[in-house]
């Protein structure tokens, strides 16, 4: 399982925990993973605008292109600086968050 | 830190939609219903000061984390944003593209506006104070007041003096005043930019208005020059500036810096006349862009320390100096990230997270954050820095091998693709906060 699984049931499971004994706040339906949140700075929920739009990409995309990113393989303009700052766990818990959460 | 493991292991794991339908029909329930000592069984109140880029966007992020009743507090209707008002300046962009509707927020469902200002928090009580006398009650407060130009920096620098010199660090009526006196002034003149010591908001923001204002002249009175005094030894992306001025505005633009001379001490605004250390210069355009601190609700609140920012904790951006006020985007320091709109709308939103973390006793994941900073060197040209932060030693660090800048003698293709880049990054910020 990777990590973004693991918070994401972590954080559900959390929440129904919470319900019953103190009817807290839920907890945020699906916990991003550190960094993810960054992502949407630039890249908008649907296609406008010159920065793509990670809408519908599949997280084993997103994997591949920040691999690429990262090695110099793929050449951008910031995403190499940005992709370098994430191992590959973290990066992978991000794909899978933005694939499911669509932000 | 990491999320604490669930208590009830091996229980069946219900849907995600049933999670929140049944939540959402516990926090409907009558709170006779509730055991008297769970005070959780009400919504948690966050109050949020400021709706600029870092407190509208956690404001938002509260409000959609569910079961958090927020307020936010912002007394104008309108927000206007710094991010390319140096093209507002140099003639290039209309203000009200820089102009958001504030008020517009109380829309989403769990976000009240209130629309005065803060005036003084009681952190024992814990309850904010409004300029008309409420007073609101919170759990936690969030203070993300941005920064206050400082009047008592530079002698001379006063009230009066920066409608004469306008400084123009705070986007709107001193934005118009800047352009107004670009536009007046003689072909031949001379523009001097006052530029500030560390940590100020912006930090490449000085280099790109001398950059705009140098393409202004270049376009409409060719025989000016800009002369920057700084009250620094080097400056964000400075080789790239140096380039492209070079480049694109030979002999337009000459920077000073602190050792030879620098850095400005005194004005006389009448005279229109800039003192440094080392002498006298006139201006027929003078942009002072002074030192600065947090806005003033942070000292009243307790939350600022000697250097006039607020010291925070860099999971929770819960203040070092006061129990339960968290400070978020330029009135916060806490390490390397510098103060941006984009910094303020990262950590606004790990900030939101970790609030409601908090308010549901669950412990935080430790964040990891982004920061890019786009400067137009000319209309299409564009330059940018990048860094990727995460806590250290109870800072927010640079991670080692990310971030830097873009490349110096990139062809120009690449230049025009980050403004491109710039002008879509402002489009979907201001949509993701405002709209
Ligand atoms: C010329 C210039 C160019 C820039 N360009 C860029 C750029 O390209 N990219 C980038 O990322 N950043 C840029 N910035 C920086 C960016 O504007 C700031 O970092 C950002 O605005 C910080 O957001 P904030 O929410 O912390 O503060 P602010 O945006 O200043 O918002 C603070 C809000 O709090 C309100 N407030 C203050 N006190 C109170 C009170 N007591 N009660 C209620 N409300 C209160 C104010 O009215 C204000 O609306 C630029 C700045 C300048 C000056
Ligand atoms: C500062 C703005 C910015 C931020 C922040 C940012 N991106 Fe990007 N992204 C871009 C740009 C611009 C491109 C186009 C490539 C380039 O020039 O760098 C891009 C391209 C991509 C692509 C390729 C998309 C495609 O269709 O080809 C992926 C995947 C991607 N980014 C993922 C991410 C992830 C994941 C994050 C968060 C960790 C992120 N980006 C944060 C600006 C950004």
């Amino acid at each position: 399982m990777s990590g973004g699984r693991g918070g994401r049931a972590l954080g559900v499971a959390g929440a129904v925990v919470l319900g019953v004994i103190g009817l807290a706040a839920p907890a945020p339906a699906a916990a991003p993973p550190p960094g993810a949140l960054a992502c949407g700075g630039c890249h908008p929920p649907a296609p406008q605008g010159a920065v793509p739009s990670l809408r519908g990409r599949s997280a084993d995309t997103i994997v591949a292109d920040m691999r690429a990113f990262r090695d110099g393989a793929r050449p951008a303009t910031v995403m190499d600086r940005i992709a370098k700052g994430f191992s590959d766990d973290e990066t992978r818990a991000i794909a899978d968050w933005l694939a499911a959460a669509q932000p | 830190m990491t999320r604490p493991a669930p208590s009830r292991t091996g229980s069946p794991r219900p849907s995600r939609r049933a999670v929140l339908a049944g939540l959402g029909a516990a926090a409907l329930a009558p709170a006779a219903l509730a055991a008297p000592a769970v005070r959780a069984a009400a919504p948690a109140r966050v109050v949020v000061v400021g709706g600029g880029f870092a407190g509208a966007s956690c404001a938002r992020a509260l409000a959609g984390a569910g079961g958090i009743a927020v307020t936010l507090v912002e007394p104008s209707a309108d927000y206007v944003a710094c991010p390319f008002s140096n093209a507002v300046i140099a003639g290039l962009r209309d203000l009200r593209r820089q102009t958001f509707e504030v008020a517009a927020l109380a829309r989403v469902p769990g976000l009240a506006h209130a629309p005065r200002a803060a005036v003084a928090v009681d952190a024992d009580a814990r309850r904010v104070r409004l300029d008309d006398g409420t007073q609101l009650a919170y759990d936690r407060l969030v203070l993300a007041p941005g920064i206050e130009v400082r009047l008592d920096a530079i002698a001379g620098y006063d009230a009066a003096a920066a409608e004469a010199m306008p400084h123009a660090w705070k986007a709107g009526s001193q934005t118009l005043a800047l352009r107004r006196q670009l536009a007046a002034m003689p072909d031949g003149g001379v523009v001097v930019i006052a530029a500030p010591p560390n940590p100020f908001r912006c930090p490449p923001g000085p280099y790109e208005r001398a950059s705009l204002i140098a393409h202004f002249l270049k376009t409409h009175k060719p025989r000016a020059k800009v002369l920057i005094l700084d009250a620094k030894d080097a400056f964000s992306k400075q080789r790239l500036f140096e380039e492209a001025w070079a480049a694109r505005y030979p002999g337009m633009i000459e920077w000073v810096s602190l050792s030879f001379g620098g850095r400005v001490i005194e004005v006389d605004a009448a005279a229109r006349t800039l003192v440094t250390e080392f002498g006298r210069h006139r201006a027929d355009v003078a942009n002072v862009i002074p030192p600065q601190r947090a806005g003033p609700i942070a000292a009243a609140a307790g939350v600022a320390d000697a250097s006039g920012w607020c010291p925070v904790d860099p999971v929770t951006f819960e203040s070092r100096l006061v129990p339960e006020i968290h400070v978020i985007g330029d009135a916060a320091i806490g390490g390397a990230m510098p103060k941006s709109a984009f910094t303020a709308n990262g950590q606004a939103l790990v900030c939101a997270a970790a609030v409601a973390d908090l308010l549901a006793g669950r412990a935080s994941a430790e964040p990891k954050l982004v920061n890019t900073c786009y400067s137009l060197v000319a209309p299409d040209a564009a330059i940018s820095i990048a860094g990727v932060y995460r806590p250290r030693d109870g800072l927010l660090a640079e991670v080692a091998g990310a971030g830097g800048t873009s490349p110096l003698g990139a062809p120009e293709a690449v230049r025009a693709a980050e403004a491109a880049y710039a002008a879509a990054w402002f489009e979907t910020l201001t949509r993701r906060v405002y709209a």
